[in-house]
């Protein structure tokens, strides 16, 4: 069985896409919060891959390819941005501001709560760039000197949570405005985010894509600072 | 060809985009920089929207899709992450909540006092 789909380019990619679509269905049916078909479909797949024994590498043989449409998915995301370039430039405080706060509380948070922990400076800077996109994110964490694999594994978790309660988040602390809804939901869960905020709406989505890039640009300089303060 | 010129404009600034990684000493990856060109390709009027449009959806709609391997990639990393998994979590909670909680809410507040101050100016004229 494992040698079969350590050979097969599509395994990987079809169980992915059929518990994400079985994961899009029972959210459909049931309306629950948690049934999040991003959570669905990665825990659906972990449990095939745990009950059948295939492994990650053999899996991944056949979903890198899904990893790799990431790039262009990304570049995409300029066109959200060209579209609503108008509402962007009237609201050009508000966004900037949302972003700016968002970036420094992460950093603030962070260093806070690790000192909470007494984590050492290794574990400290691996978390500081959990709430940017992993690209972004793994770069920082390296040259700070961090675990690479868990802030990836951080970033992934953060990214998935925020899209899973990004509703909830945006009715418990009243982010009624189109525009805050999708700063909140880019600052805070980059990417996977994003994916949360193009479901909400147009101007969402443009804004949680602008404050992926420039979140993670900002954290790139806010973290090599704070990475001194532990 | 419509299908096929778009997804290679895209992939064709894709590949400029790990260019400009592999070229600048910058912490930033390729898909930022690509998001880069695109945008001032269409804000310049270089690159048409209609050049890229369907097949630009069509990736951003099954862009969630796309996190599934990562996410499950969790299950290489469990071992490491296992000895550090109440701070950790504790901090990804926090963080993220606050985090949401700050961007979402001051931005709202900018976006509440400009219009009050819009309106309020279209009352004194």
């Amino acid at each position: 069985m494992n040698d079969f789909i350590v050979n097969s380019a599509y395994a990987g990619v079809t169980i992915s896409l059929i518990s994400y679509a079985l994961g899009v269905y029972l959210k459909k049916k049931f309306k629950y919060g948690f049934l999040n078909p991003l959570l669905l479909s990665i825990v659906i797949t972990m449990v095939v891959l745990l009950g059948s024994g295939v492994d990650y590498e053999a899996y991944n043989q056949g979903a890198k390819y899904l990893s790799w449409l990431l790039t262009p998915a990304t570049v995409c995301l300029a066109i959200p941005l060209y579209e609503q370039f108008e509402l962007l430039k009237a609201n050009f405080r508000a966004v900037a501001a949302g972003i700016v706060s968002g970036v420094l509380t992460s950093l603030v948070t962070v260093l806070v709560l690790s000192m909470l922990f007494g984590f050492h400076h290794q574990e400290y800077v691996t978390l500081l760039p959990k709430s940017i996109t992993t690209a972004i994110g793994m770069g920082v964490s390296e040259e700070l000197g961090g675990y690479v694999t868990i802030t990836v594994a951080v970033i992934v978790i953060t990214g998935v949570l925020g899209n899973i309660f990004g509703e909830m988040l945006c009715k418990i602390f009243r982010i009624q405005e189109p525009i805050s809804r999708g700063i909140a939901l880019g600052s805070s869960a980059h990417a996977i985010g994003t994916a949360k905020a193009m479901e909400l709406g147009e101007i969402e989505g443009a804004m949680s894509s602008l404050s992926i890039a420039v979140a993670g640009i900002l954290t790139v300089a806010g973290a090599s600072i704070f990475a001194s303060f532990i | 060809m419509k299908y096929l010129n778009q997804f290679l404009i895209i992939l064709g600034i894709s590949f400029v985009g790990e260019g400009l990684k592999y070229l600048l000493p910058l912490p930033v990856p390729a898909s930022i920089y690509g998001m880069g060109i695109l945008f001032a390709g269409l804000m310049t009027g270089i690159i048409k929207l209609s050049a890229i449009k369907e097949t630009g959806k069509f990736l951003i709609e099954i862009m969630p899709v796309m996190f599934v391997p990562a996410g499950v990639g969790l299950l290489t990393s469990w071992g490491l992450l296992k000895p550090l998994l109440f701070p950790v979590s504790v901090i990804t909670v926090v963080s993220l909540v606050t985090v949401f909680a700050v961007s979402g809410r001051t931005s709202q507040f900018v976006i509440r006092r400009e219009k009050k101050s819009g309106k309020e100016d279209l009352g004194n004229e």
